[in-house]
């Protein structure tokens, strides 16, 4: 049996989580739950709060306090040409498809601070595509989304940025596409032209856009498998038949309700193709 | 110490956690699973963060049971051996999966073994049983101290028995165990379940 104050601590986190979508409309109760006991309890220490039920308090009457418990609510890790394998089948076996049509669009859902979306940029530019792309580039965390558009990185990272660029297939050297400036570099601005940074929930909103391609990594981690099949579903909607999509190293479609509706293309980089209509 | 565990009842989940002289260590526990081995075992060995890992695999060989590598919301199965990925920590979901996250590394490590102990203990409470086994860092402590704080039981190897003692030697100091052995012995226990 469990004992009974984990279960009032789980308790609590439900109806903490009932307070922040009834008070400010961000749904995160279908987020997996172990990795949210895990981040409440770092808030609690953090916001010094002794009780779940006291860090809802506050929640409820300080919406200054949320916008900084969304960096508790979602988990902001990224990293530019992260798995270097996944871009390089992205070139070898999507990119041929995707030439194909005239205009192509994508949607980068969950971009986080921006170095996923930076990434494809660079890699549609080299492959001659970025001209004829439109990426939609998507996340709940608004301060994330505007780390992205600035398209700012810590100069920390650059190294092994480079090392993954150049292991993903790269055909320059990813110090052509950066300035240094102070304690980070920037990308070049003609890379985000074609790319829209926009506020959109896999939990509340719906589907905005046809596409070619979704790229959605390391955030259907942090949902339960109610919440992974709502997501999917999305992707699958957004999707044209035959559109690809790209989920994180150890994510797969194996366990949701949509498996049927995709088939793997490269299975090892859990890159799939819609083949339901 | 209690008496002694009676596998089939006491205990639905093992949790395991490793560092530095660890590839070793596991192979013998490993091999000591005998084949009807019904508890699942959650593994945590601290591996490099940016190489595809080899160790499901490689332990495999030595194992009885099926050993894989975990995928999110990979169901926890019993009669299987399961090890984090590298670069994500593994947590227990539920009583019948486990998660993925790329939280921030702890204490450098991603995986680690204080997200998986902690997790575990949350849904196995009484019924989980964790062992520390040999490493160079203090990962583990805070996790084997939540294990027992919700009743359940934990073995650390004896530090002077370990490749490198400080990663038992730190949990035991922080939160103690409900028995101190060797690696051998452990593996005794696995081999007669009791
Ligand atoms: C670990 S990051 C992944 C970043 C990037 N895709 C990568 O793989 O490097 C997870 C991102 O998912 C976002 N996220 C969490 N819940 C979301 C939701 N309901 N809708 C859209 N994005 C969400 C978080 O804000 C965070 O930026």
């Amino acid at each position: 049996m469990r004992d009974q104050e984990a279960e009032l601590r789980d308790l609590e986190i439900r109806l903490l989580l009932e307070a922040v979508y009834l008070r400010y409309h961000y749904d995160f109760r279908d987020y997996a739950t172990a990795s949210l006991r895990r981040r409440m309890t770092q808030a609690m220490m953090k916001f010094g709060c002794a009780r779940i039920s006291d860090l809802q308090h506050r929640l409820l009457h300080e919406p200054a306090l949320f916008s900084q418990m969304l960096q508790y609510f979602t988990v902001q890790v990224s990293e530019m040409f992260r798995d270097p394998g996944y871009f390089l089948a992205l070139r070898q076996h999507v990119i041929p498809v995707l030439r194909t049509y005239p205009s192509i669009k994508l949607w980068v859902a969950g971009c986080s601070s921006g170095e996923e979306v930076w990434s494809l940029a660079i890699l549609l530019h080299e492959e001659g595509l970025l001209e004829r792309s439109l990426i939609y580039a998507t996340d709940i965390n608004t301060e994330a989304l505007k780390a992205a558009a600035g398209g700012r990185f810590d100069v920390a990272n650059v190294a092994g940025y480079s090392k993954n660029y150049q292991a993903s297939g790269g055909k320059a050297s990813l110090g052509d596409y950066y300035t240094s400036a102070y304690d980070g570099v920037i990308f070049d601005r003609s890379l985000k032209k074609n790319i829209v940074f926009a506020d959109h929930s896999l939990s509340t909103d719906s589907v905005f856009s046809e596409v070619q391609l979704v790229s959605c990594r390391n955030v259907l981690i942090y949902f339960n498998r109610a919440l992974q099949d709502r997501a999917v579903g999305l992707f699958r909607d957004a999707l044209v038949r035959g559109g690809f999509l790209g989920l994180g190293n150890k994510e797969s479609l194996q366990f949701g309700t949509h498996a049927d509706a995709f088939e793997p293309v490269v299975r090892e980089q859990r890159i799939y193709r819609k083949i339901a209509p | 110490m209690k008496p002694s565990l009676d596998w089939q009842h006491d205990i639905d989940a093992i949790v395991v956690g490793a560092s530095a002289g660890g590839v070793t260590a596991l192979r013998e526990l490993l091999g000591a699973l005998p084949a009807d081995f019904r508890p699942p075992m959650l593994i945590v060995l601290h591996l490099p963060r940016h190489r595809p890992s080899t160790i499901a695999e490689v332990l495999g060989a030595y194992c009885a049971l099926p050993v894989y590598e975990a995928c999110d919301k990979q169901r926890i199965e019993r009669g299987s051996v399961m090890f984090a990925p590298p670069d994500y920590h593994m947590l227990v979901e539920d009583e019948a999966s486990v998660a993925l996250s790329l939280d921030e590394p702890v204490l450098f490590s991603r995986p680690a073994i204080d997200p998986l102990f902690s997790s575990a203990a949350a849904v196995f409470s009484n019924r989980l049983l964790a062992i520390l086994l040999t490493g160079a860092s203090t990962d583990g402590s805070n996790g084997l101290a939540a294990v027992r704080r919700a009743g359940g039981t934990a073995w650390v190897q004896a530090p002077e028995d370990a490749t490198a003692s400080m990663m038992p030697a730190a949990a035991l100091a922080y939160a103690g165990a409900e028995a101190v052995l060797t690696l051998e012995e452990i593996c005794q226990r696995m081999r007669n379940r009791a």
